[in-house]
């Protein structure tokens, strides 16, 4: 493997393109993200939000352009396993909880360290694994919860077990697609609460439609539009522009 | 740590429950042996012998029911498991024969014999040993479930291709197995076998020794199958089951659990069709056509897809059924099990397991109200 370019960003993309039957969902996209870093990525339905995602974490690979994580790992070459375990974690737009485990044993499988399935077959729990999933079940508020199985949690709930999982899985960075969809101001808020607090630890991207919630969290935001970047800067700055405004209430 | 892990499974009603199946296991083919014939308690050597064959479905569904029910590998092919277990007993039996043959040739076989087979194939060297056999009885199955699995799983055929897949190679084993030239006795099969580690497999003695070997193996997958199920890997593999691709993004390599349950679901097949040949006392390729995995499909979904007492019960049950209607009616029998396939499928997603889970938590609520 050619070593791909050095780069202190955690996160480098650069010059992404991905088509599908002809129709370029991704044009030519470049973007840089910084550890510690949580950027919202806001854009109109068929921007290429959601393909974006696919690339960085190996669902879809780009015809051309380079995905770089942390400096070194060459995210083109690798599939979901690799990406994963080199700390990348992800949720999905729809919350896809493990719906016959319970919300401890969802947040147990995603806890970081054991993968190998020999490994599990003898696999006794641990003190370190019952003390950490303490904490996790302490900050997505779901201790009362922890018992009860995935398909009987709310939607808000899901989607908090959802970034439960992301922290258990402990990644260096996080994608979050959609977190507030179909969330009651009061969840919203408190999810926004939540991004923030894990932010402390971890570096995250997030993709919203909710512009509330994205002031909310009052970070950087990057406008995507027909597959490439077209503004980036704080909420105010990029809600001035006049081609943001032109893609997301002209036509 | 090897007691940890096969008891971690075990739950009260499982405990129980395999304590039953050893019972059966025990009891039945005592009484065969030590009652008298006018006795009430008497059971007879042919109720014996359908048990025996009835524990070894068991064992098939069970195997069944591990990939499909905790994994969501749907295999319509595992018959071929079972029958290539059956095809290594076959050919020990085949060569415990010797100078009794109908020809009396101490070395071939007697269909060989009358193919004009100049010496025994490669492949039968080894078979007159059972401490060679046995082994071969897991390993043959586990081979193939290995390589198909490697291949299948590794570039993510799912669901109804893989099905399809699993159906594609009982059949081909089926067309094989047909040919004379594939040195397994074509068409007829291998039978008119005489001995099993030197006893004779026509006494009774024997029949009753093999009916709690059945029995054995059925408890002693049962005990596996909860260890498996019930460790910290039957979390993950009820997780691949239920939603695969959240698992890869978690890190896990999903195809190392697969390759996992279904090569230990082929060699637990093998093992019972292995039990099965003595028993019934032919294998033929009869016993790859793709109808029969789909009945043993059918046997999990009627027990209860998902829990392991299910597919033991429901191998009982459609088998009793099979064995009474094709005696009594027996141009009903097709249409019954048809029927049965979508009364279950309709009413009853969770099986008889499920059922009768519906009908104890209904009841305790009506006696405290």
């Amino acid at each position: 493997m050619n070593a791909p370019r050095s780069t202190s960003a955690l996160l480098y993309l650069s010059g992404v393109t991905v088509s599908f039957d002809g129709f370029k969902a991704l044009n030519n996209l470049s973007l840089l993200v910084e550890p510690g870093e949580m950027r919202a990525i806001i854009g109109p339905n068929g921007a290429g939000k959601t393909t974006m995602m696919d690339v960085v974490t190996g669902k879809t690979r780009p015809d051309t352009g380079e995905v770089v994580f942390d400096g070194r790992a060459d995210l083109t070459k690798l599939d979901e396993t690799d990406i994963a375990t080199l700390g990348i974690g992800r949720k999905f737009q729809k919350p896809t909880v493990f719906e016959n485990h319970t919300v401890r044993d969802n947040l147990l499988l995603a806890l970081a360290g054991l993968r190998s399935w020999y490994k599990l077959l003898t696999a006794a729990p641990t003190k370190a694994e019952s003390n950490r999933l303490a904490e996790i079940l302490s900050i997505i508020r779901l201790e009362a919860q922890q018992h009860m199985l995935g398909a009987r949690l709310s939607h808000g709930q899901k989607q908090w077990l959802e970034i439960g999982m992301l922290l258990a899985q402990n990644p260096k960075l996080l994608l979050v697609d959609e977190p507030v969809a179909g969330m009651t101001d009061v969840e919203t808020e408190t999810t926004a609460q939540v991004l923030r607090e894990v932010n402390k630890s971890h570096s995250v991207v997030v993709v919203e439609h909710d512009m509330s919630f994205v002031r909310a969290l009052g970070v950087k935001v990057t406008v995507l539009h027909e597959g490439s970047m077209l503004a980036e800067g704080t909420l105010d700055q990029v809600s001035a522009d006049p081609r943001v405004v032109e893609v997301y209430l002209g036509r | 740590m090897i007691t940890r892990f096969l008891w971690q499974g075990m739950d009260r009603r499982l405990r129980l429950f395999v304590l039953l199946v050893l019972a059966i296991g025990v009891l039945l083919p005592l009484s065969n042996q030590l009652m008298p014939q006018t006795s009430a308690l008497y059971v007879p050597s042919w109720v014996l012998q359908l048990i025996g064959k009835y524990l070894c479905y068991a064992s098939l569904a069970l195997a069944v029911d591990l990939v499909w029910g905790y994994c969501g590998i749907l295999s319509l092919g595992h018959a071929a498991f079972f029958a290539l277990g059956g095809y290594c007993m076959g050919m020990y039996l085949m060569r415990q024969i010797g100078t009794r043959g109908v020809y009396g040739n101490p070395l071939l076989p007697d269909f060989m014999v009358f193919l004009n087979y100049p010496a025994l194939p490669w492949f039968w060297h080894g078979f007159r040993y059972f401490w060679f056999a046995g082994p071969m009885i897991v390993i043959v199955p586990s081979l193939l479930a290995l390589a198909l699995g490697w291949f299948a799983f590794r570039s993510r055929v799912t669901g109804v291709y893989l099905s399809i897949i699993t159906q594609a190679m009982t059949y081909a084993l089926q067309l094989a197995f047909f040919r004379n030239d594939m040195g397994l006795g074509g068409n007829n099969g291998l039978t008119d076998f005489k001995d099993i580690l030197g006893f004779s497999v026509q006494a009774d003695g024997t029949r009753a020794v093999l009916c709690f070997a059945s029995a054995l193996a059925l408890a002693i997958f049962l005990v596996i199958a909860a260890a498996v199920v019930g460790s910290r890997f039957g979390k993950a593999l009820t997780a691949v089951r239920d939603a695969e691709s959240r698992m890869r993004f978690l890190g896990y390599r999903v195809e190392g659990y697969k390759l996992f349950v279904f090569v230990l679901s082929a060699a637990m097949a093998g093992i019972a069709g292995a039990l099965y040949v003595p028993q019934v006392g032919i294998i033929n390729p009869s016993e790859f056509a793709p109808g029969n995995s789909i009945e043993a499909v059918l046997w999990v979904a009627v027990g209860g897809r998902g829990t392991l007492i299910g597919p033991v019960l429901g191998a009982f049950i459609v088998n009793w059924a099979k064995t009474y209607l094709t005696g009594a009616l027996p141009e009903v029998w097709l249409f019954a099990l048809g029927g049965l396939f979508i009364a279950v499928t309709l009413f009853l997603p969770k099986g008889a397991v499920g059922l009768w889970e519906q009908v104890s938590r209904r009841r305790p609520k009506r006696a405290a109200a």
